[in-house]
Parts: C-alpha cells; sequence; structure tokens
C-alpha cells in the first residue's frame, strides 16, 4: 500500500543496513510515473519538515525538472517555504548538465548572456563520482553534520543516458550503504533501456512500485497503432507493489490509483473496475437465448431417460477410483475417464440395460457438453 | 488570408483572444512524427505562420537542415506571411545548417563543440528576440529536422538529446516552445523504439501525419494525429487523442474529421 511505502521512506534504515530504497517504475503505456514520483517525494518532504522522519534533510537530485517546478510543487501542497529551505537542498542537474551554458559563458565577449540558475548547479552529469560527493556534500549541510538525510533522483533513466550502467549501479550502492543515507527515492522509465538495466536497478532497490494501465496492451506493433494506447484513459491505472521486508519475506501488494487535479491517489483494488468482457452478441437479437424462470422450472422437471429411472438406485457419480464392473481389458487410464452411455451400453450382456454414470456433479443433466471434450489423445 | 482558427489549432490549444494567445503557450514541447508517404512539413509551416501572425505576434527561431531559406519563403508566401519582412524585423530568425558539417575526428569532441555552436546561436536569437519590439513576446524554436540534425552529429543520439534537453530548458526558463520534426520510419527495428520512445517522454503534444489506411487518395492526402498528453478534460485526467483528415493546398491546409466532407 502507498501508506505503507510512505511509511518505510519516513522510518529509514537500521544502523548497519542497507537503507530502504524505492524504486517507481512506468512506462509509456502509462505514463503517470511522475505523478507517483511527487506524491512519495511530497510526502518524504513533509515528514522531514515536520521532523517525523529519520531524516533531517532532503536533497532531490533534479534533472528532468527545473528546481522552481519542485518548489512550486511542494509550496502548492502548503509546505512552509522556510522549512523548505532548511530541508530541502535540490542538486540542479537540469539547467546546465553538461556544462555548455558556461562554455557559452566563457567563450562569448563582453555581453555575457545571463542564466537563471538556482544555487546548486552540477556542471557534468556524467562524472558520477563528483555527482555522489555533491549529494553527500549537500546531505551533510543539513542542521547538525551528523544527521540522517533522504536522496530523491528524477530520473535515473536521465543518468543512464549519461553515464553506464555499472557506474550508476555503484553509485546507488555507495549511497544506499552511506552511513548517514536514511531512505532513498527514484523514478525510472523501463521502455527507455534495456530490460537488464531495469532489472539491476529492482534488484537494488528494497520496494519496488510499478505504474501500470488498467488493461495491459500487448502487441507490440509500430506503426499508426504506436500512438493510439497512448490516448486512452491515464486516469486509472494498477499500482503494483513489490515490498522486500527486513526479515527477508517479499509482499506484494496490488492497489490502484486514480489521477486527479491534486494529484495522484491511491485506493484499494475494486471489483467494479474489471473489464466487463463484453459478450459477442450483437445488440438486437430476434430470438431470446436466456430461459425464464417458468422454463428454468420446467426444464427441471423432464424425467431423463437413464438417470431418473426410478428404480430407486442412488444417482452415481464417477469419482475416478473404482474399478468398473466389467473388465477393462480394453480400456486405458485415459478412457475410463470419459466413459460414455454407448459404451456401457454395448459391454451389457443381458437385456440392454443402461447404466448411466455421471462423470462429476457438475456436469449438467441433459447437458450439450461433449464429455471427450478433456481428452488428450 | 484565414485567420480562423482550424482543427489543428484547436488540437494546439492555439485558439483564443488577446495578445500571444495564438502561440503555444509556454513550456510547450511539440513532436511532429511524418513518414515518407505524408510529409509533415506543412504542419511546421503552419504553426509558423501562425506564430509570426499579427494577433500573436510571436518571435520565430528556425533552425533549417533540410531546406534553404528560398524554400520556405515561396511557401510561407503563398499562406500569406512574408518571412523576408519578418526576417528584417527580426521576428524570424533564420539559422541556416545546411552546409554546417560537423569534423569528424580532428577534435575529439567535436560533435559537442558543434551543438554547443548551434545552441549558442539560438541563445543570441532569444536574447535578441526578448530585447527587441517584440520584448514579450512567445519565441517558437522549430528544428526541420531532427533525423538530419542526427546525421550531422555522426549518428550520436546521445548528443542530439542533450541537445534537446537544452532548448527545453530554454521553454521553462523563458518564454519559449519547441516545435521538432521528425521522421519515424527511417530507423532500424531495434533502435527506433529508443529514440522516439525518449521523444515521446519529452513531447508534451504528438503530432502524426500517416497516409490513409484505405491507401493513396486525390483529394485526401492523409490524417493527421494530435495527442496532447496528460490533461485534465473535464476534471478526467487522460491523453487526449484528436485525428483528422488533410488535404494539403497551394494556399493552405484543409482539416476536416473523416467523413465529413462532402
Amino acid at each position: 500500500m502507498a501508506e505503507s511505502i510512505c511509511r518505510s521512506l519516513r522510518d529509514g534504515s537500521i544502523e548497519g543496513e542497507h537503507s530502504p530504497a524505492l524504486t517507481i517504475k512506468d512506462s509509456l503505456q502509462s505514463h503517470a510515473g511522475t505523478h507517483a514520483f511527487n506524491y512519495f517525494l511530497c510526502s518524504l518532504a513533509a515528514n522531514v519538515c515536520a521532523g517525523k522522519s529519520q531524516a533531517r534533510g532532503l536533497v532531490l537530485v533534479a534533472f528532468s525538472q527545473s528546481p522552481s517546478f519542485y518548489l512550486s510543487l511542494l509550496k502548492r501542497k502548503r509546505m512552509d517555504a522556510s522549512l523548505l529551505t532548511k530541508c530541502l537542498r535540490i542538486l540542479d542537474c537540469y539547467s546546465d548538465p553538461l556544462g555548455w551554458k558556461e562554455k557559452i559563458r566563457q567563450s562569448s565577449g563582453p555581453d555575457k548572456p545571463v542564466f537563471t540558475e538556482s544555487d546548486y548547479v552540477c556542471r557534468d552529469v556524467k562524472d558520477i563520482t563528483k555527482l555522489l560527493s555533491s549529494i553527500l556534500e549537500l546531505g551533510k549541510g543539513f542542521s547538525e553534520g551528523r544527521a540522517y538525510f533522504a536522496v530523491a533522483i528524477d530520473s535515473v533513466s536521465s543518468m543512464l543516458k549519461h553515464a553506464s550502467l555499472p557506474s550508476i549501479a555503484g553509485f546507488i550502492s555507495n549511497l544506499r550503504s552511506h552511513a548517514q543515507v536514511s531512505s532513498m527515492l527514484w523514478l525510472l522509465h523501463a521502455d527507455l533501456h534495456e530490460p537488464r538495466s531495469t532489472a539491476v536497478l529492482e534488484y537494488m532497490s528494497s520496494i519496488v512500485a510499478s505504474v501500470e494501465p488498467m488493461v495491459e496492451i500487448t502487441d507490440g506493433q509500430k506503426g499508426s497503432d504506436n500512438l493510439f494506447w497512448l490516448g486512452r484513459g491515464l486516469q486509472k491505472g494498477r499500482f503494483h507493489v513489490r515490498f522486500k521486508r527486513r526479515n527477508g519475506r517479499v509482499k506484494l501488494f496490488n492497489e490502484e490509483f486514480h489521477i486527479e487535479h491534486t494529484g495522484i491517489t491511491f485506493s484499494t483494488p475494486s471489483s467494479e473496475n474489471i473489464v466487463v468482457s463484453q459478450t459477442l452478441l450483437p445488440k438486437q437479437l430476434q430470438f431470446n437465448l436466456q430461459l425464464s424462470e417458468k422454463e428454468r422450472a420446467d426444464r427441471s422437471r423432464v424425467l431423463l431417460p437413464f438417470e431418473h429411472q426410478g428404480n430407486g438406485e442412488p444417482i452415481q457419480i464417477y469419482d475416478g477410483r473404482r474399478s468398473l464392473t466389467e473388465s477393462n481389458t480394453g480400456l486405458n487410464g485415459l478412457q475410463q475417464h470419459a466413459l460414455s452411455i454407448e459404451m456401457e451400453a454395448q459391454r451389457m450382456q443381458s437385456k440392454g440395460e443402461i447404466h448411466y454414470i455421471r462423470d462429476s456433479d457438475d456436469e449438467q443433466p441433459d447437458s450439450d457438453e461433449d464429455p471427450d471434450d478433456d481428452l488428450d489423445i | 488570408m484565414n485567420h480562423s482558427p482550424n482543427l489543428l489549432d484547436e488540437a494546439l490549444g492555439l485558439t483564443g483572444r488577446g495578445f500571444g494567445c495564438g502561440a503555444l503557450s509556454q513550456g510547450r514541447v511539440v513532436l511532429v512524427e511524418d513518414c515518407v508517404e505524408t510529409s509533415g512539413a506543412f504542419v511546421l509551416h503552419h504553426l509558423v505562420k501562425r506564430a509570426l501572425s499579427t494577433d500573436s505576434g510571436g518571435n520565430v527561431i528556425f533552425i533549417a537542415l533540410s531546406h534553404s531559406f528560398s524554400h520556405y519563403d515561396r511557401i510561407l508566401r503563398k499562406l500569406g506571411c512574408n518571412l523576408s519582412m519578418h526576417r528584417e524585423h527580426n521576428r524570424f530568425h533564420f539559422v541556416d545548417m545546411l552546409k554546417v558539417e560537423f569534423p569528424n575526428e580532428i577534435q575529439k569532441n567535436a560533435v559537442e563543440h558543434g551543438l554547443v555552436d548551434l545552441y549558442s546561436k539560438i541563445l543570441k536569437a532569444v536574447e535578441v528576440s526578448s530585447s527587441g519590439d517584440y520584448s514579450r513576446a512567445h519565441i517558437s524554436i522549430v528544428i526541420d529536422d531532427l533525423s538530419i540534425l542526427e546525421i550531422v552529429a555522426h549518428g550520436s543520439v546521445d548528443h542530439v538529446l542533450d541537445f534537446l534537453h537544452y532548448c527545453i530548458t530554454l521553454t521553462s526558463e523563458q518564454d519559449c516552445s519547441l516545435v521538432i520534426l521528425n521522421h519515424e520510419d527511417i530507423y532500424p527495428e531495434m533502435e527506433a523504439p529508443r529514440l522516439l520512445s525518449h521523444l515521446i517522454y519529452l513531447a508534451d503534444f504528438v503530432i502524426k501525419a500517416e497516409p490513409l489506411v484505405t491507401g493513396i487518395a486525390a483529394d485526401v492526402h492523409g490524417q493527421l494525429t494530435v495527442l496532447k498528453k496528460g490533461t485534465f478534460n473535464d476534471s478526467q485526467y487522460t491523453d487526449k487523442a484528436s485525428n483528422f483528415h488533410f488535404q494539403v493546398k497551394e494556399n493552405g491546409v484543409e482539416l476536416f474529421f473523416p467523413g465529413t466532407r462532402c
């Protein structure tokens, strides 16, 4: 459940253990991953600012949105601006990730272009070691030097564009095992990478939350169909969570999410959302396929020729264990299962009695089903 | 001169009153995908014309990789837009990339240097636009087209995506929007999903020009699908998709819902 994820991020790590890490995974079929990330980010930030969490500060590494976007997002959630400045540090990897603006500034003449930038800008995202040290430095800058801090990365897919998978895996592993990192969360777009990269990041996280569409669209066709699945309703979807607990148990949760103006909300899955399969019948039929109550009653009163002979014998249901009274030289195990009335009749020696043994209890009398349907020859 | 909004304008949200409403609002990234059978260039021409029209008063920075200035001048003139005049008034900045070639192996980071140069040209143009007469106007950056930029960058998709990222930072820091034309059928099977997926993640609008499923027709040139990602539509959060047919004419493009044309 989403609440338990928030609690897990809030409670942080135990001494000597890796900190809990949340991967939020989405894809183009259900690209509401940013909403889910914003939700957990806001929840963690609220806990940090209110002092309820183990972490005393939050370091946000922003790749895909500008820092001002996050600040306005958090302010919209009614977080106190002064508390935010104390508890939140944003490492800006969005404005100038490769240092191009710096190069232009250095090479341009007297009229230098003016860039509006935030406080902590990273100008070389390819250098993972330097990125790691910047994050740790920012983390140590919170109230006391030894305090815990949480790290949020938006998004790891952008990091994978600039650096190799092993270096990023090492980066995340270093962060998780750092004594002062309380918890981590990051966003990943599954279809921008090879499955290997996604798998590596999933292994390294204790909680994997996937944002999926309500109905999975499985055709891998490209072309004009490619975009139409993007046009389907995004409002609802499934939120699948895999939770690795400390005691080694893995719990799976399935929830639904709804996206509204205020953001994303999670709820327990309701049965009404199961897609009702449309019957294949056309809307107007000339005849009636259902039975009315009277017809149902009449049908149950019909005397079936073989079963209800009225001779006092109980209705026998073949349970597969007893062998038949006559020799079964000609029968093998498979055929025993699907004895039909005709075969029985043939083995009778005298007057042509018919002993009808019904195959199973849930076979309707007078059913049109072929009893040999489940034969596997 | 046709100033009434057509279906494409409505789908992109370009309808509205007042100064600056004819242009794409700030922070919008539009991806136009086309293919060999159906060229999507008319979408670019239409957006340029809307951006430069008198009621929107916007500026355009055009990064031209596939055609020369005279080509666009001729086409836009037929649409009723005088590019030469706008160019003189610094409303239309033409960045001619036709003859540009990034040296391959001379410098180690030649491709990156080339793209940084291009970016600095764009920045200068943005600055000129923001300080000129139309200083409060919206700036549209149009790239025609991205696949040629990839060729110029010697096939390096990563560098192209980095360049696009920097252009997108402009959309959030300044009043800019970005329009990219890309061909979706030129990539081999394995490579295609990656770059196209990246672009779809980055874009707010995806406009796809495709041929009709029924084949070639004399009066309908193709179908256009406009997808607006993640919007609130009557309190329902969804991707809004519109589909219509189009016919490209000399003086514009005619858009209509399938089957509504007699």
